[in-house]
């Protein structure tokens, strides 16, 4: 489903991620684990096009997507839920859901979103009040449910637990891991929190100075000298 | 009771005025952040277009208010697709790029049509109240003013495309990873606020007379508007306008329009030291 080879991106002159190589196949759920700073957020944005690619190539199916704008990667199936959320603070809840539906010719806005609200019963309460009047978890769920009216093939999660309450981390994971398990979404999601990737990913690659420098089983993020450097102690 | 009324026409004109020549701005300024110098001008490329218009005979109202938004709406996407596109985000070129656009619209006004002033013949003539004269235009003004207000509200508010635009002036690179074409909306966006300056530009060629250098006096009333009124382009443009026009018209009437205009500054000067936010960055907050 989707293709990186030997991709280099940074920000202006400054490289960030260097000669990141790996593939995630239809359905899969893909971690990926690193400490602050070693390129887990540059590499979501550089899938999604808001860093770009200097040298390699990502390939989305069968198209080459490495230097086509993210709005066009978006339609093309790539969702994206970044860190901090990124809520429209002065839309309401509804209306940040509305600006998450892409215009297919088939599916029409209302039912996009009525079948979201559908899964985020949650957001029933809150659906008219501004994105910028909205807890933390509540703007996550939001910005799930907004990615989700999409309809993405792969979904991109940047830290989706960071500075959520753990009812709500598991609100969120149970979502996650029914859409994954009821409709096959591909998710590649980045996280600090352990139990979190352990339970919802299908492996996980372990990023360090903006390169994938191995691979572990879920299981293995059990035990703590396997990870390494790769998570913050604590 | 007559007199009430008659000077109650010209309160009001006074705030639909300030209203009608700001809500352009508003959009473009309010919204996309673009310090837009030539909306003066813009709303002097209206006039001209209705002026061109009525003189090969098309239809006076077709001429005031279907030609300008139209001319000047086509003028705005190019610009904004030519200099604005390249400018997002940096604030002192985009003024310096768009004062530059004002001289240089001015100068072409000037070689083409010369430095006289056009006529536009006012489609409505005088009403009697009572055993006083008013205009039947400023009445005709007012509507106008509240007819583009509620639909730019209806757009912005009720369809998708103001949706995007209100998204998208909130966070473009958000709107862009959703799927929004971001320059589309921009593009659209500032011809739409183009579009309303040329409505503004047409409905007041027959009060204002139409000549090249007519658009600084429109400029400095429209931003002192958007500015006090603050954040929300619609709420902020009808608080403020209410606000200025009012005050406006009281010392008019007390002593001359040039001490109107000057209680219209100092109340400007007085709120950004009170509200530097504006009116809706205190009241109305959230609101479109």
């Amino acid at each position: 489903m989707l293709e990186v080879e030997d991709v280099y991106a940074g920000y202006g002159r400054i490289p960030v991620l260097s000669g990141i190589d790996f593939t995630v196949a239809e359905h899969e759920v893909v971690g990926v684990l690193g400490h602050n700073g070693m390129g887990k957020t540059t590499l979501l944005k550089t899938l999604i096009g808001q860093v770009p690619v200097t040298s390699g190539k990502i390939r989305f199916g069968d198209t080459d997507i490495s230097n086509t704008s993210s709005f066009r990667r978006a339609r093309a199936g790539l969702g994206y839920v970044p860190q901090g959320r990124a809520i429209f603070p002065n839309l309401t809840a509804y209306e940040n859901l509305r600006m998450g539906f892409i215009e297919d010719g088939i599916h029409s806005e209302d039912a996009a979103v009525k079948d979201v609200l559908a899964r985020f019963p949650r957001l029933d309460s809150i659906i008219d009040r501004l994105g910028g009047a909205l807890s933390g978890g509540e703007q996550q769920i939001l910005a799930l449910a907004r990615c989700l009216c999409g309809r993405p093939k792969l979904l991109l999660l940047d830290e989706p637990t960071e500075g959520i309450q753990p009812s709500i981390v598991e609100e969120i994971l149970e979502i996650l891991i029914g859409l994954h398990r009821h409709q096959g979404l591909a998710i590649i999601v980045v996280e600090q929190n352990l139990d979190f990737i352990r339970r919802l990913s299908d492996r996980v690659l372990l990023i360090e100075k903006g390169t994938i420098t191995g691979e572990v089983s879920p299981e293995a993020l059990g035990e703590t000298q396997e990870l390494g450097g790769y998570v913050a102690a604590g | 009771m007559d007199l009430a009324v008659v000077v109650g026409i010209d309160f009001i004109y006074a705030v639909a005025t300030l209203a009608l020549i700001s809500i352009g701005l508003a959009i473009v300024f309010g919204m996309m952040r673009i310090i837009n110098l030539a909306h003066g001008e813009f709303m002097v490329m209206g006039s001209y277009s209705a002026a061109v218009a009525v003189h090969h005979h098309v239809n006076i109202w077709i001429a005031i208010l279907i030609v300008p938004p139209v001319v000047v709406a086509a003028i705005g996407a190019i610009i904004e697709r030519v200099i604005i596109r390249r400018l997002y985000g940096r604030m002192v070129e985009t003024m310096l790029a768009t004062w530059g656009l004002s001289l240089f619209v001015v100068g072409i006004l000037t070689m083409v049509f010369g430095d006289i002033t056009e006529g536009v013949p006012t489609p409505i003539g005088g009403i009697t109240i009572g055993s006083y004269q008013a205009s039947g235009y400023s009445l005709f003004v007012i509507a106008m003013s509240i007819v583009t207000i509620a639909g730019v509200y209806l757009v912005l508010r009720t369809s998708r495309l103001g949706l995007l635009a209100r998204g998208t002036m909130q966070n473009a690179e958000m709107a862009a990873a959703l799927g929004v074409d971001t320059s589309r909306i921009y593009a659209v966006t500032f011809a739409f606020g183009a579009a309303l300056a040329g409505l503004a530009g047409g409905i007041l060629a027959p009060v204002s007379g139409v000549f090249p250098n007519i658009g600084g006096s429109y400029i400095g009333r429209a931003f002192i508007t958007v500015i006090g009124g603050g954040p929300a382009a619609l709420v902020g443009t009808i608080s403020a306008s209410t606000l200025f026009g009012v005050i406006n018209q009281l010392a008019t009437f007390a002593s001359n329009p040039v001490y109107g205009e000057v209680a219209l500054l100092a109340a400007a000067i007085i709120l950004i030291r009170l509200l530097p936010q504006g009116i809706t960055g205190r009241y109305f907050r959230g609101s479109l």
